[in-house]
């Protein structure tokens, strides 16, 4: 009886343990899989990244300089594949090229905030303290104040030189990354294996580089992510309301903004696609950013870290 | 629970005062002066000292600071160098705009998202949850400066149904034109509340379905439509309803937005006319206007939910 039911059941008790495991993976698919939109929503931000970086060596019309011999607020046609805007410019040149400006405030951004904000974070949760504490109130207290309005003050001011944008952003961003960074870092730090490097004599930097550093990183790679679209959303908001990088260099925002100055037709003049094709690009770049995070999330589920 | 409120209010008074430091410095420390602004490139040395002493400029920073939070205490904020009008009557005027937009969007947000919520938590990955789910994650990526001159454009320039811009009209002068122009920013900010409202409130019903009072409730005999309405819905809004002051407060862009696009004269459109016009004062003002309210909501909301659900004070 007893070598019967040693031998046997381990067999029916794997089958049943099979089966519960494909009943997972049938109810939900998209598990451990990061399927086809993930790899067209990747495809897409590098497309756009290597057009906005190579423009200059594309077959491209100058984006802020007009030729007058075309049609002013033309529709997509040939010549002009998107049309043309109020001031006889290439609508589709002028979108790669602001593409640069998405790009570069929001990936530039959201580095400098991981730089600002991530490093101290993953310090600070690791030794715990009075530091950590005081930092963990301070990321409170900048964060309480509304990022839109500082970010105006302090531009309006300085100056809206890309750089600029990018760093005082990039700053802004940082108690966020902090937070996020902070909030993982700590769910890892009193961990055995961690205990173990210790134990083993390992420093504070190996620890923090080799052991902890890697388990938070697929954390790392989705929000900061999601920091990037959130910049870039700040960055257009900032150029629709004019307070971006000054015309006529081309940004997503002021297209926009352009766009919608013509709406009103108090300029005697109308062009709905200076605003379709902008908004379209914008939306294009957020969705993918947002579906690319939201895959990365679920493929390395990390949803059990809440802020 | 009063350590919780009491540690909730220092923290409020650390916030306040930064926001009111951060504000004066962001003016002072900052290249352009506002002596400069004023006289123009062709002043002598003497003007300039002259302006500097009327203005206050000549005594140490933290001394100006405390003289300008004396005078934002008795609710002076300074006056506008182009208009002449002072910070405070321009806020006066402008602050009902934004308030009526603000309770407006909510309300939207709010007409849309319960109803969809408890459809979709009726039937977790149902075809009407996917279906709204995926929504919901194409309109996160629709922030207001995208989606608002796309419906101006659809709605007031192609089909007329609304007004298009500069077409504001004050509350008191006719109550319906004024709620006729109020409705597309309205929507425009409503769609990052659904979103945000949606889904925490389908996740909660969704776990709340599965406790066992639900079981209890359905054991007796209960419809799921009165389970739905007297059992579930009150205990999975709360973390909804304290969400709602952070997301009036992540509003304020949109609101900027809308003003802007159509040309209402509220606090963003204010506060980005003064930007152009190097209208220092203003612009602070209005930026320590907006900010403080922000975080009086935000402190609000924590704390009236706080009172409403006493777990939050122990998390």
């Amino acid at each position: 009886m007893s070598s019967v039911s040693l031998t046997n059941p381990s067999n029916e008790a794997f089958a049943d343990i099979k089966e519960e495991i494909s009943a997972e993976e049938a109810a939900d698919p998209t598990r451990r899989k990061l399927g086809v939109l993930f790899w067209i929503c990747v495809g897409w931000i590098i497309l756009v990244a290597l057009a906005a970086t190579f423009a200059s060596l594309l077959p491209l019309p100058n984006p802020n300089l007009g030729n007058y011999n075309s049609v002013q607020n033309a529709g997509p046609g040939w010549g002009h594949i998107l049309g043309t805007d109020d001031l006889y410019r290439d609508i589709f040149s002028r979108l790669i090229y602001g593409a640069r400006v998405s790009l570069v405030v929001g990936f530039g951004g959201a580095l400098i905030g991981l730089v600002v904000g991530g490093i101290p974070a993953m310090i600070s949760a690791y030794r715990r303290g009075r530091i950590d504490t005081a930092l963990n109130t301070g990321s409170y207290v900048v964060l309480a104040f509304p990022a839109i309005v500082a970010v105006i003050a302090i531009v309006s001011f300085w100056g809206k030189s890309m750089f600029k944008i990018t760093l005082v952003i990039g700053l802004f961003a940082a108690p966020l990354i902090f937070r996020v960074v902070r909030a993982s870092t700590l769910s890892y730090a009193t961990r055995d294996f961690v205990l173990a490097a210790k134990a083993l004599g390992a420093s504070d930097t190996r620890i923090l580089t080799r052991e902890i550093l890697p388990n938070i990183m697929p954390t790392i790679v989705s929000f900061g992510l999601i920091a990037v679209a959130t910049i870039v959303v700040l960055e257009g908001s900032l150029a629709f309301l004019g307070l971006s990088v000054p015309p006529p260099t081309p940004s997503w925002g002021n297209m926009l903004n352009e766009g919608s100055s013509l709406l009103s037709g108090a300029k005697g003049q109308t062009n709905p696609w200076l605003v379709i094709f902008p908004a379209s690009a914008m939306f294009l770049l957020l969705i993918s950013l947002n579906v690319v995070a939201d895959k990365l999330r679920a493929y390395f589920d990390v949803s059990e870290i809440k802020l | 629970m009063t350590r919780y409120i009491f540690k909730r209010l220092v923290l409020l008074v650390i916030i306040i005062i930064f926001v009111s430091i951060a504000t004066f410095f962001l003016v002072h420390l900052l290249p352009g002066n506002p002596t400069d602004t004023i006289l123009g490139p062709n002043a002598t040395a003497q003007n300039v000292a002259t302006l500097n002493h009327q203005l206050g400029l000549d005594k140490p920073l933290w001394q100006q600071y405390f003289i300008w939070m004396g005078h934002v205490f008795q609710g002076n904020l300074g006056q506008s160098y182009t208009t002449h009008q002072s910070t405070a009557t321009i806020i006066k005027q402008s602050f009902p705009i934004d308030l009526e937009l603000i309770i407006f969007s909510q309300i939207i947000a709010f007409a849309i998202a319960f109803p969809m919520a408890m459809r979709s938590a009726r039937k977790p990955n149902g075809l009407f949850d996917q279906a709204s789910n995926s929504t919901t994650f194409a309109m996160l990526a629709l922030p207001p400066f995208v989606i608002a001159p796309v419906l101006v454009l659809l709605f007031a320039v192609h089909w007329h149904v609304f007004p298009g811009p500069a077409s504001y009209v004050p509350i008191g002068q006719d109550f319906w034109s004024n709620i006729h122009t109020m409705l597309l920013p309205s929507i425009v900010l409503a769609l990052g509340g659904i979103v945000v409202y949606f889904r925490l409130l389908r996740n909660d019903l969704i776990s709340t379905l599965q406790e066992d009072f639900i079981t209890m409730a359905r054991s007796k005999g209960l419809s799921d439509r009165r389970i739905m309405w007297r059992h579930a819905l009150r205990p999975s809004s709360i973390s909804l309803l304290a969400s709602a002051g952070v997301t009036i407060g992540s509003l304020i862009a949109g609101t900027f937005i809308v003003e802007l696009l159509l040309q209402m004269p509220g606090l963003g459109y204010q506060l980005i006319s003064a930007v152009n016009q190097d209208d220092y004062t203003v612009v602070q003002g209005i930026t320590l206007f907006v900010a403080i309210a922000i975080v009086l909501v935000n402190f609000i909301f924590d704390f009236l939910f706080t009172i409403v659900d006493p777990r939050i004070a122990r998390e």
